[in-house]
């Protein structure tokens, strides 16, 4: 997928003049955000859940070499095949590799982070075979030759005009004189428009929410049923999978499904949970005849054992995003790679480099209000904070961000003198301003001055107002 | 002999800074491994009686649009489904999953009911399958792939109708896990995992245009549960 992340602050400013992103964004309060705190509320074990998944993940992350080879057995046993990839290249080839074994000329594909992360929409279609995606929101940002906007709800930036729009323009067959004025037509379209699609396919692509260790089975978790027909239906089944999305057993994975739909939908569960195991068997009446796990790495294992460990335990929910302010006014595609919100601002450096994408980190008011809904409690504005300081440490930041900083660390670090230019500077700009109250604009501060008024101060500092208030009380004693 | 695999253990080996786990580690996790051990499941359905359990799973069900009928008998179920299929003007005409559970079940008593037996097409509107589980804490089906289950019926038509037992249900999806090992217990005391477990809460939904919720994406647009009383454990 091409990086955009580098022009981060062109693209959101971009974001915040676009009248219809400005408008979907308003859905995501009383969809996503309302329903999860109701579904949250229904559950009195929230928290002791949260302790519970952290502690499943962190355990199989420390032995995470143990769970992947156990894993790999037991795919093998039940005659499925894992393809070991260290980048998205590796993953490219192994997935046209199996198409072309199969003389694949379709595929669909059930929404896949991994897969947008390899570009395999791209790279399958150079080499001709053709990708179609399934899940409503994925099919519509593919007509629309769009990146994701939001992990699991790819055009939440879209009205459904545009979508309209978007039918009309691709679905050129069908009557031009149709309405499409509300979701239940469009969805009605989709629905008859893809299912030969999902019936002629010759290879069908899902992600995985997780590897289970003890069974060998992948695990999708969908609301529309896509992911069921694009792994049921074609000669193979192709699983997306990262690293670190495998668990123990089972019950390891029933514990997380209990936090994942709650966090992401605010669905007590999702309408499909579905545990693939294997090709078909010899008496099955259906199902594929290959089971393949891609399995890529691109760059997670050298996260282990670090500060950024931690977002390893990420069950992309999206609860970080919908909660965030600034992902609420800017969408996702401002981030300018896979991954938005605040989990992309930590993983996007940790993948593509901090030199690309060095603005993500900065792009956060550190409200906290993501970790605070975080299901795997993830510390994400702890790691912002390290991004930030490596960014620092390697000079990346504009000279005069740094001159800024430095100015004000020289300061810091004299807190007398601290006291007294600060309260130096309040009595000038109070004086300057007082006329106004405010200033429309002043040197240096352009970066503040160019959305909003600065208000004038009113006099002195806090701190010397202080200092006036504890010495009255005292000789008041 | 697969350079990828092997550099990408190595990797993270090496950022652990350790080699293959140490005797003690690897013998905990092998045990992790066939011990299914439980961790902490809501308290919502396990403290529940059986009785409980099934009016739960109703409540649950219902609450994510899925329609539910009693019978006392299982007898009584091809009526019921021809009832339902005319209630909602849906046409006489079904495609049931080859399982001995529905074979068995009065079909020839419907005359005006046509069913046939198989593997569920494209063109088949309403299709019948039993289920293995029913999950009481969400009102979630548990199914299987196997002889007496293709995966397609569950998903392809656009109406699924699916007849439980009451003493299917159980309280969580542990309690499902457990029956499956019971029913198909590996050699190694692990699981003879079939291709596909799914589990099913509600019929197909999106939202993925402006938030909206809209039913039947691309799965099943209705999802009908037909609950068979006199299974019930007392």
């Amino acid at each position: 997928m091409k990086v955009t992340s580098q022009a981060f602050k062109a693209n959101a400013r971009h974001a915040l003049g676009d009248p219809n992103l400005q408008k979907a964004m308003t859905n995501l309060r009383s969809g996503f955000v309302e329903r999860r705190a109701h579904a949250v509320s229904q559950l009195p074990e929230w928290e002791a859940l949260r302790d519970e998944a952290v502690a499943i993940k962190k355990h199989t992350l420390a032995q995470l070499d143990f769970y992947l080879e156990e894993f790999e057995r037991r795919v093998v046993a039940n005659g499925g095949k894992v393809h070991w990839c260290r980048d998205a290249a590796e993953a490219n080839a192994a997935v046209l590799a199996i198409c072309r074994g199969l003389g694949a000329r379709t595929v669909t594909k059930g929404k896949s982070m991994i897969g947008e992360e390899m570009g395999v929409n791209d790279y399958l279609e150079a080499n001709g075979v053709t990708p179609v995606e399934t899940d409503l929101g994925e099919y519509i940002i593919q007509i629309r030759h769009e990146p994701p906007s939001h992990i699991i709800a790819p055009a939440i930036h879209l009205v459904k005009e545009q979508i309209a729009q978007s039918f009309r323009e691709t679905h050129r067959d069908l009557d031009p004189a149709r309405q499409l004025k509300d979701s239940r037509q469009m969805c009605d379209e989709a629905r008859a428009v893809l299912r030969p699609r999902f019936l002629a396919a010759d290879v069908g692509i899902t992600g995985a929410n997780f590897l289970v260790a003890e069974t060998g089975s992948s695990i999708i978790v969908t609301n529309e049923g896509n992911g069921d027909l694009t792994q049921t239906l074609p000669k193979a089944h192709v699983v997306l999978a990262s690293l670190e999305k495998v668990v123990p057993t089972l019950e390891d994975a029933a514990t997380i499904l209990r936090l994942l739909a709650r966090s992401a939908t605010g669905q007590e569960f999702s309408t499909y949970t579905t545990v693939s195991t294997g090709p078909r068997r010899p008496d099955d009446p259906d199902g594929p005849g290959e089971y393949h796990v891609v399995l890529l790495d691109n760059g997670r294992s050298a996260l282990l054992g670090g500060e950024f460990e931690d977002m390893l335990r990420c069950i992309r929910c999206a609860a970080c995003l919908n909660h965030c302010p600034v992902y609420q006014a800017i969408g996702g595609q401002s981030y300018g790679w896979v991954y938005p919100g605040p989990m992309g601002s930590v993983l996007t450096p940790s993948l593509i480099g901090v030199d690309q994408a060095g603005d993500l980190p900065n792009a956060s008011t550190f409200c906290g209000r993501c970790e605070e809904v975080c299901p795997m409690k993830i510390p994400l504005p702890r790691m912002m904070r390290h991004w930030r300081e490596r960014e620092f440490q390697r000079h990346l930041p504009p000279r005069a961000y740094r001159l800024g900083l430095a100015a004000w660390a020289f300061f810091a670090r004299r807190p007398a003198l601290y006291r007294v230019a600060a309260d130096w500077a309040a009595r000038m700009l109070g004086y300057v301003g007082r006329a106004r109250g405010r200033f429309r604009a002043l040197p240096l501060a352009a970066g503040w001055t160019r959305t909003r008024d600065l208000p004038a101060p009113e006099g002195r500092s806090f701190m010397s107002l202080w200092a006036a208030r504890q010495s009255a009380s005292r000789s008041a004693q | 002999m697969n350079p990828s695999r092997d550099q990408i253990l190595g990797s993270i080996r090496r950022s652990f800074r350790r080699g293959p786990l140490a005797p003690e580690a690897l013998a905990a996790c092998e045990t992790r491994l066939v011990t299914h051990r439980r961790n902490l499941i809501p308290e919502r359905a396990r403290t529940l009686p059986p009785r409980g359990q099934v009016e739960l799973f109703v409540t649950m069900a219902e609450a994510v649009n899925a329609t539910v009928t009693r019978v006392k008998d299982a007898r009584d179920v091809p009526a019921a489904i021809a009832e339902y299929l005319a209630r909602f003007n849906l046409p006489q005409r079904l495609v049931r999953a080859p399982d001995p559970v529905l074979d068995e079940l009065p079909w020839s008593g419907r005359p005006l009911l046509e069913t046939r037996r198989g593997v569920a097409e494209d063109s088949d509107l309403v299709g019948v399958t039993a289920c293995f589980a029913a999950i009481a804490e969400t009102g979630t089906l548990m199914l299987h792939s196997g002889a007496a289950g293709p995966t397609r019926n569950n998903f392809l038509p656009d109406t699924h109708i699916a007849v439980v037992r009451g003493d299917q249900v159980v309280a969580a999806y542990e309690d499902g896990w457990d029956r499956l090992r019971a029913a198909r217990g590996g050699a190694d005391g692990g699981v003879a995992m079939p291709r596909t477990v799914n589990f099913i809460t509600g019929p197909s939904r999106t939202a993925d245009i402006e938030q909206k919720i809209e039913l039947g994406a691309h799965g099943p647009r209705r999802l009908h549960i037909v609950l068979v009383e006199d299974g019930e454990a007392s």
